[in-house]
């Protein structure tokens, strides 16, 4: 009889996430924001250079197509506020292949909201509302931390992240004993912030408390809107607690042409790196020339947070069963 | 030769590094949510012994290294090498002294260890975690003391060198960690 029958977290951990799950739908039921489904099927996904998806034959007679496991379900949200949804969310399945670690589990369990008329700052409030409220009981959080990623950058590193110096950041790597940085990095700004970020600067954010740092470098803007004050910088945030990135979001590109124009050039880095081709959402750039209404948009790892919640050391202590028992 | 992408890295596996043969002690894939994946490694280096830690853009991938583990009997020294035999195949290797003799200080003749060879050439050796040897040197015990409280250097026969407790006395046998080279106690016989 096979031995890994069983879930890899323990029934409390089950326990824990149901409690998480109600809480999250009081806490956006009394403000008012609709629960919303959205598919995980789809015939186009996410451009990110960087996430790989999972694909499937659709036996659709007589012909066959392929569907996209959804990495996000940003799209077909935007489509729905789009037409006119106000404010929503959504507790989701996302999926991303290739993805499997201590904090990584190729389909895990994600909050997405929305907030129509929402800025940034009125966003970052309501993110910290929200975990206070979700570690009530778990956790004694420490005021909410928010920091520039410059401030951050320099903080720990002494470097300047707006502006790209490749001596400057090769002569840290050098000094800290990581030679292979130069290799992997080369002349790319984003790939040198990545390395140093996940290297030398996340594990220090959010020491008991929750840490959001916003204004990332333009090179690192994905769909946020870009500030209107410093155009070195995008009006994106990411949150961590303990070392731990729980989430990301955005003031949101509303911009058709812009949205093609990033869908565009991520397709063509996309192509360079060899990665699998990808298809571009024309639904989401119709929906957007339609008008998608000013809004701010986060998206949470609900995994992540149980593992903030818990002081749990993996991804497999709070899932029942992890991809290599599904 | 086989290639391992940064994926299949696993504690054990053996792979080629600038140039030397190493074993994967840890791998941890760490990616910011939108950015690019890397694998943080922790690597030994089986001919140096040394650990590093190097990172990998995720999808990078080595060449495997030819390195296997074969139990082998210790045989002799003849100053400059030790000798070692595989007991089913009477296939003899030798390793240079200044490469093993650390982990030799542990090894009486006929008895069994580990060689590490990496293309067929020993790297290493190791010895069985607890062995049993004869002391052949010590100052005399102190009657009475079982405490083991500061102990003593004990000479033993292959000619290492472990600290023992002041009972312990010249020509019993006792039992040693050979991974920390640490004392554990007497044996009767």
């Amino acid at each position: 009889m096979l031995k890994d029958w069983q879930p890899t977290c323990a029934i409390d951990i089950l326990r824990l996430r149901a409690q998480v799950f109600n809480s999250i739908r009081d806490f956006f039921s009394a403000r008012a924001v609709l629960e919303v489904e959205t598919p995980l099927l789809g015939h186009a996904c996410g451009t990110d250079p960087q996430l790989d998806f999972f694909t499937t034959d659709y036996i659709a007679h007589p012909q066959r197509d392929k569907l996209f496991l959804q990495t996000s379900p940003e799209f077909a949200m935007k489509r729905l506020l789009a037409a006119g949804s106000g404010s929503i969310y959504q507790i989701c399945k996302a999926f991303r292949n290739g993805e499997s670690g201590r904090f990584h589990n190729p389909e895990f369990t994600m909050l997405e909201w929305y907030r129509v008329g929402f800025t940034l700052t009125e966003l970052m409030d309501e993110i910290s509302e929200l975990i206070e409220t979700l570690s009530q009981g778990y956790l004694s959080l420490d005021a909410t931390q928010r920091f520039t990623y410059q401030d951050v950058f320099q903080r720990y590193t002494g470097l300047n992240s707006l502006t790209f110096s490749y001596v400057d950041y090769s002569t840290f790597a050098l000094a800290n004993g990581q030679s292979e940085a130069l290799a992997i990095c080369g002349y790319e700004h984003g790939l040198w912030l990545d390395f140093i970020f996940s290297h030398y600067i996340q594990s220090h954010l959010g020491e008991n408390a929750v840490c959001m740092v916003y204004g990332y470098p333009v090179c690192q803007s994905s769909l946020a809107r870009i500030n209107p004050l410093n155009p070195l910088i995008t009006d994106r945030i990411e949150v961590f607690i303990n070392g731990i990135e729980l989430g990301n979001g955005y003031y949101e590109l509303t911009d058709a042409r812009e949205q093609n124009k990033r869908f565009d050039e991520e397709i063509a880095v996309r192509l360079q790196n060899n990665r699998p081709g990808t298809v571009k959402d024309k639904h989401l750039i119709a929906a957007m020339e339609h008008g998608l209404p000013e809004c701010s948009g986060m998206a949470i790892g609900l995994d992540r947070l149980i593992m903030a919640l818990t002081g749990s050391l993996s991804i497999n202590d709070v899932l029942g069963f992890p991809v290599h028992r599904a | 030769m086989a290639i391992y992408s940064t994926n299949e890295f696993k504690a054990g596996l053996k792979v080629m590094l600038d140039n030397d043969p190493c074993a994967i002690i840890e791998n941890e894939f760490v990616k910011p949510g939108k950015g690019q994946a890397f694998n943080r490694v922790k690597i030994r280096n089986l001919k140096t012994g040394r650990v590093i830690e190097r990172t990998f853009k995720s999808g990078e991938s080595l060449d495997s290294a030819d390195v296997i583990d074969v139990g082998m009997q210790y045989l002799y020294s003849d100053g400059e090498f030790r000798h070692f035999m595989v007991p089913d195949t009477f296939e003899q290797y030798q390793c240079d002294e200044k490469l093993v003799g650390d982990a030799c200080k542990w090894l009486k003749d006929q008895d069994n260890c580990t060689v590490t060879l990496w293309n067929d050439a020993p790297l290493s050796v190791t010895p069985i975690n607890f062995v049993e040897l004869a002391i052949v040197e010590t100052d005399p015990g102190v009657r009475g003391d079982t405490s083991g409280g500061g102990g003593k250097p004990a000479k033993l026969e292959t000619g290492a060198v472990v600290r023992v407790p002041l009972f312990v006395q010249q020509g019993e046998v006792i039992k040693v960690d050979t991974r920390t080279g640490e004392y554990i106690s007497r044996v009767k016989e």
